[in-house]
């Protein structure tokens, strides 16, 4: 039961890694970019909420509102300003593009607020959860979380099979030259995956923050977390991120019960296995990345 | 009536020029073919017209208009539609898939999904296969058939027989009558030269860049064709 209790808390958690490896996936899918300040951008979500949480009063649910749509003209931004311009110089510049706003939001975050831990206050829904049995109790928080991603996720699905921008969008995916060739404006399409990408950077910003403490510098760590779930699941597949989410989720809890002292070590190895038995991930994507 | 211009234009590649001082003309509604040896500037000069090759000299224009500076996705928004060398489909995509984002600018016209099988009944069959697990003579129907969803005022064959069986090129080829009775000016470019003057009202050769021969299909002789594709 112990062990059905850690899946079952794997799964919530892996949710939040999938919705987390989203934006990951979509950018490194449509535009071939790494974006190494992706966890950094989702701190700064955190933040964002948590300045409109003190200054305002409200919960930081309502704050979504404003993170979202904001976190999307960041995302513009990001590739207007700096992605559109790396590409143009070489494959590797938007790599050490990316590397450098990581650093730049980590120092600015730190200026502008401080070293200390913060969380983002939710109150009592943070600790309620339905006791199912002595050994298994699901928390209403995480299973929220895990709600959130799949509908996120499915969203995210639907827009690129069945949407006029999402078919193009994976036509860019595939052949951007060609795409031009049909009319599509490859830098439009860059600029949309970029703003649904930080779309849902904001949203696993602010459930990280209600679920646990962060810093400044909190996000290198999500960082690997982001990559390990996109690796494992598939590069470029939704489904293989909500997957791989989910894998390295309950390989963290599982480690967990099997050696408390280290539950993340748990979840590299299980990663590591991946990589070397199935290197395309769970979900190969029929497109050759 | 003049719809595609093509005056005096230069391409590079880097240092390499590709292209010098070519001039091609074709009528509204017009056929013109573009022959020439691997190598002579036959792609680039569709690329150059589709926008995808940018001009180092010279002008294009089209109904009218210059479109030298125009980026590829809006010269599509005019009606100009490359089938490009290789067929190019996007392979994660089915079939039907690769027809509607022909269509991603949603220009008016005679070409529908349903014309379009109706035209190319090897691709009705296919719709729901993704584009990579095709045969090359499907993927080239399928490519000229997502260039008709654009509804072309003017569109471009690159190299359609290229690696393909006669019997196929020449099912394919026997649909261009339905394209130019809508109107559409067609530019091919084809390694074939028989097909070639089967198709095309006018012919016109490169040879290393350069334009060693024009004229009406039914005028030219083998042998001038011959001196102008090897330049002997």
């Amino acid at each position: 039961m112990v062990w059905v209790n850690a899946v079952v808390q794997g799964l919530m958690l892996g949710g939040l890694y999938a919705l987390f490896a989203c934006g990951l996936s979509l950018m490194f899918g449509v535009m071939r970019t790494v974006n190494l300040a992706h966890g950094d951008l989702s701190v700064v979500a955190a933040y964002g909420s948590l300045a409109l949480v003190d200054a305002l009063g409200w919960s930081p649910f309502t704050t979504l509102l404003i993170v979202i749509p904001g976190m999307a003209i960041v995302g513009f931004l990001l590739q207007r300003v700096i992605l559109d311009r790396a590409l143009g110089v070489s494959a590797l510049a938007p790599l050490l593009a990316t590397f450098g706003l990581s650093i730049a939001l980590q120092n600015l975050l730190l200026q502008i607020d401080s070293p200390d831990a913060r969380i983002l206050p939710i109150g009592s829904f943070g600790i309620g959860s339905w006791r199912i049995s002595s050994q298994l109790s699901i928390g209403w928080f995480p299973l929220l979380t895990l709600g959130v991603a799949i509908v996120v996720l499915l969203a995210i699905e639907l827009f690129l099979q069945r949407a006029r921008l999402g078919t193009a969008m994976r036509a860019t995916r595939d052949d951007a030259a060609t795409a031009q060739l049909m009319g599509i404006d490859t830098r439009k399409m860059y600029a949309l995956a970029a703003m649904l990408a930080l779309a849902t950077v904001g949203i696993a910003g602010v459930f990280l923050g209600m679920r646990t403490t962060f810093t400044p510098t909190s996000g290198s760590d999500y960082l690997i977390f982001a990559f390990e779930a996109v690796v494992i699941g598939g590069i470029g597949s939704v489904r293989g991120t909500l997957a791989g989410g989910l894998v390295l989720g309950v390989a963290q809890t599982v480690g967990a019960q099997i050696n408390a002292a280290d539950p993340i070590l748990i979840g590299h190895l299980v990663f590591l296995t991946v990589l070397v038995v199935r290197p395309r991930g769970l979900f190969r994507s029929s497109v050759l990345a | 009536m003049i719809a595609l211009e093509v005056d005096a234009i230069d391409v590079h590649y880097g240092d390499f020029q590709a292209l010098w001082g070519v001039s091609a003309r074709v009528e509204l509604g017009g056929r013109l073919a573009i022959i020439g040896a691997n190598g002579a500037g036959k792609s680039t000069l569709l690329g150059a017209i589709a926008g995808s090759r940018p001009l180092t000299s010279g002008s294009i224009s089209f109904d009218g208009r210059d479109v030298s500076k125009l980026p590829a996705h809006a010269r599509v928004a005019l009606g100009i539609t490359l089938v490009p060398e290789g067929r190019r489909l996007f392979p994660s995509l089915t079939v039907e898939e690769n027809l509607t984002v022909g269509a991603f600018r949603r220009r008016v016209g005679p070409w529908s999904l349903d014309r379009v099988y109706e035209l190319l009944p090897i691709v009705a069959n296919l719709r729901q296969r993704r584009a990579n697990q095709l045969s090359g003579g499907e993927q080239q129907a399928v490519a000229i058939g997502r260039a008709l969803m654009n509804n072309p005022s003017l569109l471009l064959l690159d190299e359609v027989s290229l690696g393909l069986a006669p019997v196929i090129v020449q099912s394919l080829y026997a649909i261009l009558p339905d394209v130019s009775a809508e109107g559409t000016t067609v530019l091919l470019v084809e390694q074939d030269v028989g097909q070639a003057l089967a198709a095309a009202d006018r012919v016109q050769c490169l040879l290393e860049g350069r334009v060693t021969l024009e004229g009406d299909a039914k005028d030219l002789d083998r042998d001038s064709i011959r001196a102008a594709y090897f330049g002997v």
